[in-house]
């Protein structure tokens, strides 16, 4: 045995993946077509955004890196939905794509447990239905006990461009070509995904003068509960708005038939995202509409590359030169990069347990777009995941599975298994039934006890989370206990904060139930000396009580069904009552619980009540 | 299995008593909140006689069974109330069950909860099974086919309306950096949460449940002169002690009386006097038929079985084939010269008021149009009207939830949070779960992404 577990693959995923081994003690290889393109960004240069941002500060809380590397990578931050309700804020960075992957590159390789290697897994080394190493393209085996595949859009990666198709990854790279091959020849269902990307645009040829400035926002924030701040708040970098003008949706008609998507090319298998249309798929479904926001967007301090958020892609160069100019502020623009769709292949979810670990292949892990999901921060925690999984199988341990009222990466995960793809997954807010509960201020809360006893969090984190839980129950208590009276000073106060005034004395809880009073009113009767962060929990769990509780109740209703096991064994066709389709698509996904099997599109009410009867009968006897 | 459940465990319509059996911790609590007498610390194996409430009004007569567990069939406690005042009373009292914390039962789900409670033998575990499944396939197809397809339409459109709301918030969330979607506010949903409470409300009112026991059934007997339409009403309302010929009060139509068919209400419209009018050979004339056609629910068309049909008949035959309507063929103690082939078939009663024969079949053709007895449809289809409505009440709830959010200035997403429940609970109604719909919806309407 060369290695405990082997990572393939160094993008988002794989980092993750590497360093939740590595840390947990397990001698790691994470093995990487270019070292490079470690922790790579070949899209957009940003990091978090609605449901994505939350998703950063729990693979933080649980002991990962995106949130650490992306606050010290971050040239402009903002905090999205301020003026909305807490539980869907979320922060959303401009990062450096220098210095990101830079600084995740010198955490790996200050991580000990931890080598890395450029090369290309050719195939998987699989005994007895369980894997036990890579045999890679330049002919060496390596063997270890768990392998966690991170390929991103690599497998059989074809980057299209008008009628041109070219076999190979981002950036030029070389594809991997045999890998998905070898995953189909061992049984593995692969499906075909696409997505693309925007041109990148010298920022010295942008006319700037008449675009509307986006800055960041005017305090400081940082993703990792460790609150170190890495950047000044006044020097932040800006991105601009533009818009899509009646010539370019003229020239992209005109020019249709030549974008790949449309013609162009007749081979195209990939299902494009929904969320993440191409320019010319919205000017053609949104026909009524007479402009789209373009935003321009920093990739780094240290080259010239602007990206044009909403203008990617599949025209030939020539086109794109057209469009391009025919936008406000880049009428002389010189394009540095084209934009492109990628075509590549990825593995049917529903062939994952929670844990991430293949059903077919013991010890075999996936993570990040191989299983059909898109961004950075869906990879990141997915890697994160698969690293944690595989290590506690290392240990003869449980997997780690958190549920729906748990975390995003709870809801994503279990998306991803239980109802598999349609096109790359997405998170959105609209996709967690308890989003009150699952909020980017409370993410240490729900989720370091967890990353400290897996020993990912580190002592000082720990210590820091028991000190906030106190705080926050006394303050709690304190409101709870503590009253004003009905004199004349406090009622002047009151109307002076726009509230109505007191006859009988009230605890300050209940005035802070008010939702006009703010926890900073509060102050104005009695000082309160705690961290913002502190008075904020105790603001948001005083206000939105009735709400959380509600929450609360229905996750408790799902956890019902939740904590009923289905034991891996049990053979579904069996069950001869069973509608038939409930029996292929419980075969199919192979839920662990009677919830997991609930959630299961095209299995009712009535098939888990035969169910429920079924492992009463047969297993418990 | 926390729950409390309620299912109507008699067949519906036959007898004159059905029994209702709620199961669950909180059976007895349930009951006792819709019962004239306490019933908290009585002896299990009891029985109690008293009335069912709703807003301190009397609903029914009933005897209630009180079974303590772990001594029943489910090993749950148990109350069993035996209601008399047929088939719509039984199902209001259905309706307040649930209203008070109740879920309807599953197919199966006492025999399933006494089996998982380890009341029955495991040799038995596969009948169950089965039984669960034959019964769920059944109520599937009815389903189907019970839903009035107004009703569904009207429950369609609501959601339709909801689910704008709910995909423009999602958007607004998801991608708040697009400045060219419109933002929705509290203001913009207030008066469509109103509209929708509207819809809600007078869905309830529709539903035949809540009509059906509430106002009646409109109903108006129509045919030529001597055909026996006074005979038929007075045979109908001679079984009838509780006549009521003036309703104050009400602004419809003078209505000639009120039948009580199993607790369906016919409200029988005077066609310009029937009673009084028979003895004169006056026809009311194809228009003014057609008047009273418009107005009715249910249209009793009665011919002679001694006379052929004449273009008058063919006539209101045809303005009647999109009603809900009964063809009673009257004096089937004469000769035949009607040509039975010309009508529907299944509209058909074949009477003979003069001998009292048939009447019994105009009943039972009428409960099964209104869908309370009839055996062959099974239970189904009442008891989801019963949980319909039930349900309806709820989204009422729901809508109040939103409407003091709003008045509260609560954050949009907080709202939203409730919004979804209503849209969740519309949804139970038409069978309508597919979970991502709404983002299906949300990319389909709105541009987005990078």
């Amino acid at each position: 045995m060369d290695y405990e577990i082997i990572v393939v693959g160094g993008g988002h995923a794989g980092c993750e993946a590497s360093l939740a081994s590595a840390r947990k003690g397990h001698k790691t290889l994470l093995i990487t077509g270019n070292i490079q393109n470690i922790a790579d960004m070949p899209c957009n240069p940003s990091i978090g955004g609605s449901a994505k941002g939350i998703v950063v500060r729990e693979i933080d809380a649980l002991g990962g890196e995106m949130g650490r590397n992306a606050d010290k990578s971050l040239l402009q931050i903002k905090m999205l939905n301020n003026a909305k309700g807490p539980a869907v804020q979320a922060l959303r960075c401009q990062a450096d794509k220098i210095t990101y992957p830079k600084e995740m590159l010198k955490t790996l390789k200050n991580t000990k447990n931890l080598d890395i290697m450029e090369d290309l897994v050719k195939e998987l080394i699989v005994e007895n239905n369980k894997v036990k190493g890579v045999l890679l393209e330049s002919g060496s085996k390596i063997y270890a006990s768990c392998v966690i595949l991170t390929t991103g859009t690599y497998m059989k990666a074809d980057i299209l461009v008008g009628s041109k198709r070219t076999r190979q990854g981002p950036h030029g790279e070389k594809p991997s070509n045999y890998l998905s091959d070898n995953l189909a020849q061992l049984g593995f269902k692969i499906i075909r995904l696409k997505t693309g990307t925007p041109q990148r645009i010298e920022k010295a040829s942008i006319n700037y003068t008449n675009l509307k400035l986006e800055p960041g926002d005017d305090k400081y924030y940082t993703f990792s509960f460790d609150n170190k701040i890495y950047y000044d708040k006044d020097k932040q970098v800006p991105c601009y708005l533009t818009y899509t003008t009646p010539k370019t949706h003229e020239i992209i008609k005109e020019n249709l038939h030549k974008a790949s998507m449309y013609g162009g090319l007749d081979d195209i298998k990939g299902i494009g995202p929904r969320y993440c249309p191409s320019i010319e798929d919205k000017v053609v479904r949104f026909s009524d509409k007479e402009r789209h926001q373009l935003f321009l967007e920093p990739e780094s301090i240290y080259y010239d590359d602007i990206y044009v958020q909403g203008f990617s892609t599949s025209m030939p160069h020539d086109i794109q030169e057209q469009m391009v100019h025919s936008l406000p502020g880049l009428e002389t623009a010189k394009i540095l990069k084209y934009a492109y769709a990628i075509e590549y292949d990825a593995i049917y979810p529903t062939q994952l347990k929670q844990s991430l670990e293949t059903k077919k292949i013991e010890n075999l892990f996936t993570a990040g777009q191989i299983n059909g999901t898109s961004g950075y921060e869906e990879a990141a925690c997915q890697g994160l995941m698969a690293g944690i999984n595989a290590s506690l199988k290392l240990e003869g341990k449980e997997p780690l599975i958190l549920k729906r009222n748990e975390a995003y990466i709870g809801v994503l995960i279990d998306d991803l298994v239980t109802k598999g793809i349609r096109d790359p997954y997405r998170l959105l807010t609209s996709r967690a039934e308890y989003r009150l509960l699952l909020r980017s201020d409370n993410a240490d809360l729900r989720l370091s006890e967890i990353g400290y006893k897996l020993g990912l969090l580190s002592e000082e984190r720990y210590e820091k989370l028991n000190k906030k839980k106190m705080q926050i129950k006394n303050l709690y208590d304190y409101l709870k206990t503590t009253k004003i009276t009905p004199k004349k000073e406090t009622n002047d106060i009151l109307e002076k904060i726009h509230t109505s005034p007191i006859k009988d004395g009230i605890k300050l809880y209940d005035l802070l139930k008010r939702p006009e009073v703010s926890i900073d009113k509060i102050k104005l009767f009695t000082p309160l000396d705690y961290d913002d962060e502190i008075l904020e929990q105790v603001d948001i769990n005083i206000k939105y009580e009735g709400y959380i509780k509600k929450a609360e109740e229905e996750a408790m209703k799902m956890l019902t069904y939740e904590n009923k096991p289905i034991p891996e064994d049990i053979d579904y066709y069996k069950i001869h009552n069973l509608a038939s389709e409930a029996k292929q698509k419980l075969t199919e996904v192979k839920p662990t619980s009677l919830g997991q099997a609930l959630r299961i599109s095209g299995v009712n009410p009535a098939d888990i009540s035969i169910l429920s009867i079924y492992l009463k009968k047969e297993y418990h006897k | 299995m926390d729950d409390t459940i309620v299912a109507i465990s008699t067949s519906l319509g036959v007898g004159a008593i059905s029994i209702i059996r709620v199961s669950g911790k909180d059976a007895i609590n349930i009951v006792n909140k819709v019962f004239t007498k306490n019933l908290l610390n009585q002896e299990s194996h009891t029985i109690h006689y008293g009335h069912i409430i709703e807003n301190k009004q009397m609903i029914d007569e009933v005897l209630v069974t009180i079974m303590k567990s772990p001594k029943t069939f489910t090993t749950e406690d148990t109350v069993e109330i035996n209601c008399h005042g047929g088939i719509a009373v039984t199902n209001k009292v259905l309706e307040i069950l649930l209203n008070n914390g109740c879920r309807l039962a599953e197919p199966g789900e006492f025999t399933k909860r006494a089996y998982l409670n380890g009341r029955i033998d495991l040799i038995e575990a596969d009948g169950i099974m089965d039984m669960i499944n034959a019964k769920s396939e059944k109520a599937l197809k009815l389903a189907v086919n019970t839903m009035n397809g107004s009703l569904s339409k009207k429950i369609k459109d609501l959601r339709d309306l909801i689910s704008d709301i709910l995909v423009n918030i999602s958007v607004n969330i998801d991608y708040p950096e697009y400045d060219d979607t419109p933002k929705i506010t509290n203001d913009i949903i207030l008066p469509k949460i109103k509209e929708v409470e509207n819809n809600i409300k007078n869905l309830i009112d529709e539903s035949q449940n809540g009509k059906i026991i509430k106002e009646g059934i409109d109903t108006v007997i129509i045919g030529k002169p001597n055909v026996g339409k006074s005979s038929l009403l007075n045979a109908l309302l001679e079984e009838n002690k509780a006549i009521v010929t003036d309703i104050p009060g009400t602004t419809r139509d003078i209505v000639e009386g009120i039948i009580s068919i199993d607790g369906i209400h016919l409200n029988i419209i005077d066609t310009a006097g029937i009673r009084k009018t028979e003895d004169i050979v006056e026809s009311i004339g194809v228009e003014k038929s057609f008047e009273y056609i418009d107005k009715a629910d249910l249209v009793i068309y009665l011919l002679n079985n001694n006379e052929a049909l004449d273009k008058e008949d063919k006539e209101i035959l045809d303005k009647i084939k999109d009603k809900n309507y009964i063809i009673g063929i009257n004096k089937m103690d004469l000769d035949n010269n009607l040509d039975i082939n010309l009508l529907e078939k299944e509209k058909i009663v074949k009477l003979s008021i003069k001998e009292n024969k048939g009447l019994s079949d105009l009943k039972n053709k009428i409960k099964v149009m209104y869908n309370t007895s009839s055996i062959d449809l099974g239970d189904f289809t009442y008891i989801s009207n019963a949980e319909n409505v039930s349900t309806l009440k709820n989204c009422l709830n729901k809508v109040n939830d939103i409407k003091l959010g709003i008045e509260r200035f609560l954050p949009i997403d907080m709202i939203e949070i409730d919004i979804k429940s209503l849209w969740n609970l519309l949804g139970k109604i038409t069978g309508d779960t597919y979970q991502d719909e709404l983002i299906d919806k949300m990319f389909s309407k709105f541009c987005l992404g990078k």
